[in-house]
């Protein structure tokens, strides 16, 4: 993975951005130099990139972050916002030549309002913080990445992230009202509220999900919902992936869409099952665990239809949940799914493709022939209802060459989810790890109109540079128009 | 309006105009069907740009829940192709033709999407913003790109298909759109509470909310509004009607609703309609149906739910108005019939206070081409938007003046 080249100019200011930064961010430990202490921010949830940052500053304020950038902006220094740096593609990832922003201070909760149902919190507090500040009240946030408990909701923001409820209750961005930002030039804007919609372009959409090169983000309001009366899962074996898949796509004929759609194939079942004892089935192919939540009487009735529909699809085991324990157990195993992949191989490597469901038989047998072909083993965990595929490749990084065999293979299992009509990242984000195979997806002017949009917030590219996107045009090239002059074309068009 | 009207027939066809058009300072006014040409400022351009060759279902894939067409495909022709599959567009796409004092049944994907319209159950499903998956466009630069995917999971890329939805056609031209399909619900009702005042309502419909019931819609009509009903219930209830729309398997919307009468038992009497008379009150609110069949200004309230009641109270005190909240108070329709410019001054100001935005929804051309129509936006945000107009449409196209008098 090459990352932009080192601005040798800009890392000879050091010392003079450093007393800027130490101007603007007075508090003791506010501004990071010492070697050791630049070495916690090295990387992000994806190992395999390591990079020290030229300097870390940890703002308190809004204003300190608009100041910090401003500053960057006209010195032309780049900059790198970092949350909690769960992030699985490398988002957070620091660059040589760039301040890495860590807004982890901005963790207090502002306001809970109940009659609006919504939450306003500093971008540092943790996604599972939110839901731990409503729970007493019957209510939470409904957006549950895996890794919640550290996750920060301004990371949520940036990533648009997900997890295993989000087929029902949406995405980050179906759940937020509004934020505070500042962008590159230091200008503190608000975009949205506490009401739904807004009056002119859609930015609040735009930014999230756009990796932290639009802006950073200082303030955040989300909705928060009432938690459902209850919850019921059943656990649901399957002789092949075709019958695992028929059974989701029967079950989403029949209008029923569960709060939780999740598969294993047999690797991930069997690595889940050895680790945590949850008691699935050895014996089949595919595992579905399906939860559905709501009232009560609803949940009964739908956990009736869900089994019969099962049974049509052939399953050959049927469990169904009778206590929130024996619930908790089924996902017991779903949930340790990475780490227990992480015990029987010394690493792996998480992928995130998203494919349409059909498609899943042949992409799996795909897989198994790339895995011969690499030497590699993979296990497969799959958010099933919305076709969000999580492939786990493993190796062994202590093996010379592996770790590039892993990213190879890993490339191949993406570029073949947009060959079936798919993407190349469900919740994760595109970052470093995705970022030269944007073009497997998109043409160079799809790229190109994106990039537009990134002048209009970040001109000088100064905003987490080589995330995302392959190649940086300068904004001044992209803001070239087509020469075409003459008469207007296609004279004969019809005109009324 | 002109009457020079130029009809593309393909993308590269369209490429090459808007590219000519942006060397040589033509501008569109970008047209399907033209259903929704009230809303927004009016738009003075040199030429009418026909999309309507961009119509028809490419794929449609049930068990997917996506669906992607054409832009100007007609809503009706979707409409249709879900229902076979018992789906729908689950936010609620309103038809505001008799609104408009026009037909009912008019209107295409692109220009709903565009204007990113979502009815009632924009409560808890999302508006059409939520719905749009991916879309292919030709900016006014001339450029055709793609963005987004045709599944209903992806954050590959900047999430342009959002900022297509409600930009009134001021960045790019449609040509094609993907959007999520949900299930249609098995059965729907409807709980009402009787006679209670604005104030009142917000409460009530805040208590439903809060519960764990999934209410999926929550309307309150005053007086006016529900004696304006087709719905017995409402027109002969002599009073104001709360409406709580609840939806899903039947055996679980049976229970919701009784439990729902109960717990808003001490706000006032309750009533529940079923199946039909429950589906029109839905569609009346959904498309601002008590304001129709008359021109007088209609702003759309967006604001804290909390703030809906005292923000119009506060608005009635200097203005003869007359509301229709939805979405729990989250939006008002208020119509006005007194003040100078439909009340601009005295409705921004009460709104702006409440931390929300006011947009005139209708009104007179005249009115609509002097004042901003959309709410304005503080000076930074408004300086980004500008640079996001020039991203797609440095010369300024496409729909000039329709979103607001600087782009």
């Amino acid at each position: 993975m090459r990352m932009p080249e080192p601005d040798a100019a800009v890392i000879g200011r050091r010392p003079s951005i450093v007393e800027a930064l130490r101007a603007i961010c007075p508090e003791p430990g506010a501004v990071i130099t010492d070697e050791k202490e630049l070495r916690v921010y090295e990387c992000d949830a994806l190992m395999a990139y390591r990079q020290l940052p030229m300097i870390v500053v940890l703002p308190s304020t809004t204003e300190q972050v608009s100041r910090i950038l401003r500053y960057c902006h006209e010195n032309e220094v780049k900059v790198v916002p970092r949350g909690s740096g769960t992030s699985l593609s490398g988002g957070a990832l620091p660059l040589a030549d760039a301040v890495t922003i860590g807004m982890g201070k901005f963790n207090r909760i502002l306001e809970i309002d109940y009659d609006d149902r919504c939450v306003v919190a500093q971008p540092g507090v943790t996604n599972l913080g939110i839901t731990k500040a409503v729970e007493h009240k019957g209510f939470y946030y409904a957006p549950d990445p895996s890794s919640q408990i550290a996750c920060s909701i301004g990371g949520n923001v940036a990533e648009n992230s997900g997890g295993v409820h989000c087929l029902k209750y949406g995405l980050t961005t179906n759940n937020l009202l509004g934020i505070e930002m500042v962008l590159m030039n230091g200008d503190i804007i608000r975009l949205g509220g506490r009401h739904q919609d807004s009056d002119g372009y859609d930015l609040l959409g735009v930014v999230t999900g756009s990796e932290g090169l639009l802006g950073i983000v200082t303030e955040v309001t989300v909705r928060i919902l009432r938690k459902p009366a209850t919850a019921r899962a059943l656990l649901m074996g399957f002789p092949s992936n075709e019958a695992g898949g028929d059974c989701v796509a029967a079950i989403i004929a029949a209008g029923i869409i569960p709060g939780g759609l999740e598969m294993m194939d047999r690797p991930a079942i069997k690595a889940a099952e050895d680790f945590v004892h949850a008691g699935y089935p050895l014996d089949v192919e595919a595992l579905l665990i399906c939860e559905l939540d709501g009232p009560e009487v609803e949940v009964d009735h739908l956990i009736e239809r869900v089994s019969e529909i099962a049974r049509n699809s052939g399953a050959t085991s049927i469990r169904i949940s009778n206590s929130e324990e024996e619930r908790q157990t089924f996902w017991a195993g779903r949930k340790a799914a990475f780490p227990a992949v992480g015990r029987i191989s010394p690493d792996y490597l998480c992928m995130d493709g998203t494919i349409p469901r059909r498609r899943l038989p042949e992409v799996l047998t795909r897989m198994t022939e790339l895995s011969n072909q690499y030497g590699l083993r993979v296990a497969n965990v799959f958010h099933a209802g919305d076709g969000n595929l999580h492939p786990l490749i493993l190796f062994d990084a202590n093996v010379p060459g592996e770790l590039e065999k892993a990213e190879a293979f890993g490339a191949d299992i993406l570029t073949l989810c947009v060959e079936v009509g798919g993407v190349l990242t469900g919740e994760h984000g595109v970052g470093v790890e995705k970022r030269d195979l944007m073009g497997s997806m998109f043409t160079e002017d799809d790229m190109k109109q994106q990039q537009r949009l990134k002048c209009a917030f970040d001109p000088q590219h100064l905003l987490n540079p080589g995330k995302v996107f392959p190649t940086l045009h300068r904004c001044a090239e992209l803001g070239k128009l087509h020469v075409s002059g003459g008469n207007i074309p296609f004279p004969n068009l019809p005109r009324f | 309006m002109t009457n020079q009207r130029y009809k593309p027939e393909n993308e590269a066809q369209l490429q090459e105009l808007l590219a000519w058009a942006s060397q040589n300072a033509m501008t569109f006014d970008l047209s399907g069907q033209g259903s929704r040409r009230g809303l927004g400022r009016p738009v003075k351009a040199d030429a009418v740009l026909d999309m309507t060759a961009f119509s028809g279902i490419r794929s449609y894939e049930a068990a997917e829940l996506v669906l992607t067409a054409g832009a100007a495909t007609p809503l009706s022709e979707i409409t249709a192709a879900l229902h076979e599959k018992n789906q729908q567009l689950s936010f609620d796409p309103p038809d505001l033709g008799p609104f408009f004092g026009q037909e009912a049944g008019q209107g295409t994907l692109g220009g709903l999407i565009a204007c990113n319209l979502a009815g009632p159950r924009r409560l808890s499903a999302g508006a059409a913003r939520d719905h749009t998956l991916g879309v292919s466009a030709v900016s006014g630069r001339g450029d055709l790109f793609k963005a987004g995917g045709k599944v209903v999971k992806n954050v590959t890329g900047f999430d342009l298909p959002k900022l297509m939805a409600g930009s009134y056609g001021t960045l790019a031209a449609m040509t094609e759109i993907t959007v999520k399909v949900l299930p249609a619900a098995e059965k729907s009702r409807t709980v009402l509470v009787m006679g209670l005042d604005d104030a009142q309502a917000v409460k009530a419909m805040s208590v439903a909310l809060q519960s764990e019931h999934e209410v999926s819609s929550a309307a309150h009509l005053p007086l006016a509004a529900a004696r304006a009903s087709t719905v017995s219930y409402l027109s002969e209830a002599g009073g104001a009607v709360t409406a709580i729309r609840i939806e899903g398997p039947g055996p679980s919307v049976v229970h919701r609703c009784a439990a729902l009468r109960d717990l808003l038992g001490s706000f006032g009497p309750t009533e529940e309609l079923h199946a039909h008379n429950s589906r029109t009150l839905w569609q009346e609110v959904r498309d601002i149906t008590p304001f129709a069949g008359t021109s007088t200004p209609v702003w759309r309230l967006l604001l804290p739910p909390s703030k809906a009641a005292g923000t119009v109270a506060a608005i009635a005190r200097s203005l003869d108005v007359q509301p229709l909240y939805d979405r729990g108070g989250g939006l008002v329709w208020l119509e006005v019939r007194s003040g100078t410019d439909a009340g601009m001054a005295e409705v921004r100001a009460a709104v702006s206070a409440a931390g929300g935005q006011a947009a005139l929804i209708r009104a007179p051309d005249e009115l609509r081409s002097r004042v901003a129509v959309f709410h304005p936006q503080p000076e930074p945000l408004a300086r980004l938007s500008a640079r996001v107009k020039e991203a797609f449409d440095p010369k300024g196209v496409l729909n000039p003046g329709r979103l607001c008098a600087e782009f």
